[in-house]
């Protein structure tokens, strides 16, 4: 049995890995902005399985509340074992390219909301020893293109201070997990156009839960993004630039 | 692309994913005509349309009862997965399909049947009450009690009177996840009809055929009857399926593979054989092969299952195959099953007789075919499953199905003419 703290629980990823934890017996501690989504979702792992499911309500850019939100999940559980953060928005590029409010908006929403919560999480863990963290970035972080740097930009402190964090908690036997998702069929994504490269968000959820259990470092889900990404960025500026990718 | 389980016939279509349960009342309200789509296990197009709403994330549990034994769930829950959250708990479905891929609400859509029929009757007798959104949007509760017109239209409506959007339904207390099967050899389809009459007592019984053997017109079957076992623990099996990829190439199932298929299968079970098997593996073999219906390959199948009346049964259950074997196609899995008494659902599929489902790879030749078979039906009096058909005319479903006025007059009543309508309610002449 683990203690689970899952931010961002109403995205369909977490969601789903919410499932798989309950299913095991897990205790989970959901942390999310839309108070009547949550109860209904709670109530559904509750059946499912779960130990024990409470709900803790907040608006993640609220930097103030992290620390109370880590600590009321400690006190609901005692303890925490492992902690998913899953939450974000996909911005909209071309209103971003306009607004420098809504472009910092999403990088505060994406990155430095995220970091606050690394940085508060990884200091209980160093001082325990134990315990692993996910953060889900994305594919998009791995190099900025035209179509959606403003994301992309933001996931890619994500992935660079998640791969720092791993290195200084290594020694404190405490794993930090970097996802990055490719193509996912989730209604954040709704409005997309789905081909053979999307994938499900219980697959992914299913490869998240197992990165987790095996103490990975950096995934890509599904693997194939690894290789697609990595060919992505050795392209030479001079001919990227061109692109329209 | 969309298209049924016989991935027959695709046509292009809008997908609409209301993100949870809440909203699919204005995704209804905001649209034009649909249809409600689950786990799209129905063979043919009932769950087609130009505009397909998926209850994808409408899929959480809502509340269970573990003393009572209801469980309360979200249309677009599995029961594959309400299985995994009441059989450790002792509780299994008074009613299931031959797979537990379909949706809770695509199960009392189809009033679907399993192989207890005959003693237990359909999926949505078991239903205590559901919420259903209207055509203008507004969600309604109904119970044999409140709005009891639509709840007997909804529960084998095909999703044309609204979309389903939760359901309570009643379970059957089990002490073990284990059935005790027993399997008998019968060797021509009169003796399948008497043993059926025989055994029905057992809880669950169907009955597997052969007609492609070279001995035509005899017909050899296995019949299986099972019993809930007493002993053997609560677990469910967790096994997860074998992908099949990719449409498997036109030749691989042919008579010749299929015949040696049917040799081996009548060979392994003996008579009176009896066996101890898990629950998972006795109701849902085809579930282990994710993906089944990409053995047919491309051009997809076309799966027909009507039930022939209990006077005359075997009788006709021969003629209707001698029909088949006339017509050059060739049947590769036969499926026969007694059938109680019906209910009053007002499209419900079972009437009391035999039913008969059959598996055709799609040939030009087919769909003529199908149409000869429902031609015999209606003249019998039978009648075809719609969470089957693909290819049945207006006239032969308004013949079959007594009730399709009254039906249509409740669609009319609470709203869904021109916004539920699928593919295969456009071909029947509903409106």
């Amino acid at each position: 049995m683990k203690n689970i703290l899952i931010i961002g629980a109403t995205s369909a990823i977490a969601e789903r890995c919410a499932r798989i934890w309950a299913v095991r017996g897990d205790a989970l501690y959901l942390v999310g902005r839309d108070e009547k989504r949550m109860r209904v979702i709670a109530s559904d792992l509750a059946i499912r399985g779960a130990l024990r499911v409470s709900a803790y309500c907040t608006d993640l850019n609220d930097l103030e509340r992290h620390n109370e939100l880590i600590e009321s999940a400690e006190r609901f559980m005692g303890g925490i074992d492992i902690v998913l953060i899953a939450h974000g928005t996909l911005a909209d590029q071309q209103a971003c390219q306009k607004s420098v409010e809504q472009t910092l908006f999403e990088i505060q929403t994406n990155a430095l909301s995220v970091v606050s919560l690394l940085t508060l999480i990884a200091d209980k863990f160093e001082i325990k020893k134990d315990g692993v963290i996910c953060v889900l970035s994305s594919v998009a972080g791995d190099r900025g293109r035209a179509s959606n740097y403003v994301y992309g930009a933001a996931k890619a402190m994500v992935t660079a201070f998640a791969s720092g964090l791993r290195q200084r908690l290594h020694k404190f036997n405490v794993a930090v997990v970097t996802i990055k998702p490719g193509f996912v069929d989730t209604p954040m994504t709704g409005n997309f156009k789905k081909g053979f490269m999307w994938a499900k968000p219980h697959s992914v959820a299913s490869q998240i839960v197992t990165s987790i259990d095996l103490k990975k470092t950096e995934v890509y889900v599904p693997f194939f993004w690894g290789v697609l990404m990595q060919c992505i960025c050795v392209i030479p500026h001079m001919i990227f630039k061109k692109l329209n990718l | 692309m969309i298209s049924g389980w016989g991935n027959y016939s695709p046509q292009p279509a809008r997908l609409l994913i209301p993100p949870s349960c809440v909203s699919v009342g204005a995704v209804v309200k905001r649209e034009g005509s649909l249809i409600a789509r689950g786990m799209a296990r129905s063979y043919g197009d009932s769950a087609n349309a130009p505009s397909v709403l998926q209850t994808l994330y409408c899929d959480r549990f809502i509340e269970f009862n573990g003393e009572a034994g209801e469980v309360t769930a979200e249309a677009g829950v599995t029961l594959q997965e309400i299985l995994r959250v009441i059989t450790p708990r002792g509780w299994f479905l008074p009613v299931t399909p031959g797979t537990s891929f379909v949706t809770l609400g695509g199960a009392i859509a189809s009033d679907v049947h399993g192989k207890n029929h005959h003693i237990a009757g359909t999926f949505g007798q078991y239903v205590t009450s559901m919420r259903i959104v209207l055509g203008t949007g507004a969600v309604v509760v109904a119970s044999r009690t409140k709005n009891a017109d639509l709840f007997h239209a909804t529960c084998g409506g095909m999703g044309l009177t609204g979309v389903v959007i939760s359901a309570t339904i009643k379970l059957l207390p089990i002490g073990s996840s284990f059935i005790d099967q027993k399997t008998i050899r019968t060797s021509s389809i009169d003796e399948l009809c008497e043993s059926f009459e025989l055994f029905k007592d057992a809880s669950y019984s169907v009955a597997w055929l052969d007609c492609l053997s070279r001995r035509k017109n005899s017909c050899r079957g296995i019949l299986s009857l099972g019993e809930h076992a007493e002993f053997g623990g609560l677990e469910i099996d967790k096994k997860r399926s074998f992908p099949v990829p990719f449409n498997a190439p036109r030749f691989l199932l042919n008579n010749a593979s299929m015949k040696f298929f049917n040799y081996v299968y009548w060979h392994k079970e003996k008579h009176n054989k009896r066996q101890v098997k898990p629950l998972i593996s006795y109701f849902y073999p085809l579930d282990v092969i994710g993906d089944w219906n990409r053995l047919y390959g491309k051009a997809g199948f076309l799966q027909y299952q009507c039930v022939i009346p209990r006077e005359n049964g075997a009788g006709n259950i021969r003629r209707l195959l001698t029909l088949i074997n006339e017509s050059g196609d060739s049947v590769f899995l036969a499926v026969l099953k007694k059938l109680g008494v019906a209910n009053n659902n007002l499209l419900s599929f079972p009437i009391e007789g035999y039913t008969l489902a059959l598996d055709f790879k799609f040939n030009v030749s087919t769909i003529e075919t199908l149409h000869k078979l429902d031609d015999f039906v209606a003249n019998i009096g039978g009648r075809v499953y719609l969470a089957k058909d693909a290819v049945m005319r207006e006239e032969i479903f308004k013949a079959t199905y007594g009730q399709w006025e009254a039906f249509e007059s409740v669609r009319e009543k609470y709203g869904a003419i021109g916004k539920f309508s699928s593919t295969q309610s456009k071909r029947l002449g509903l409106s």
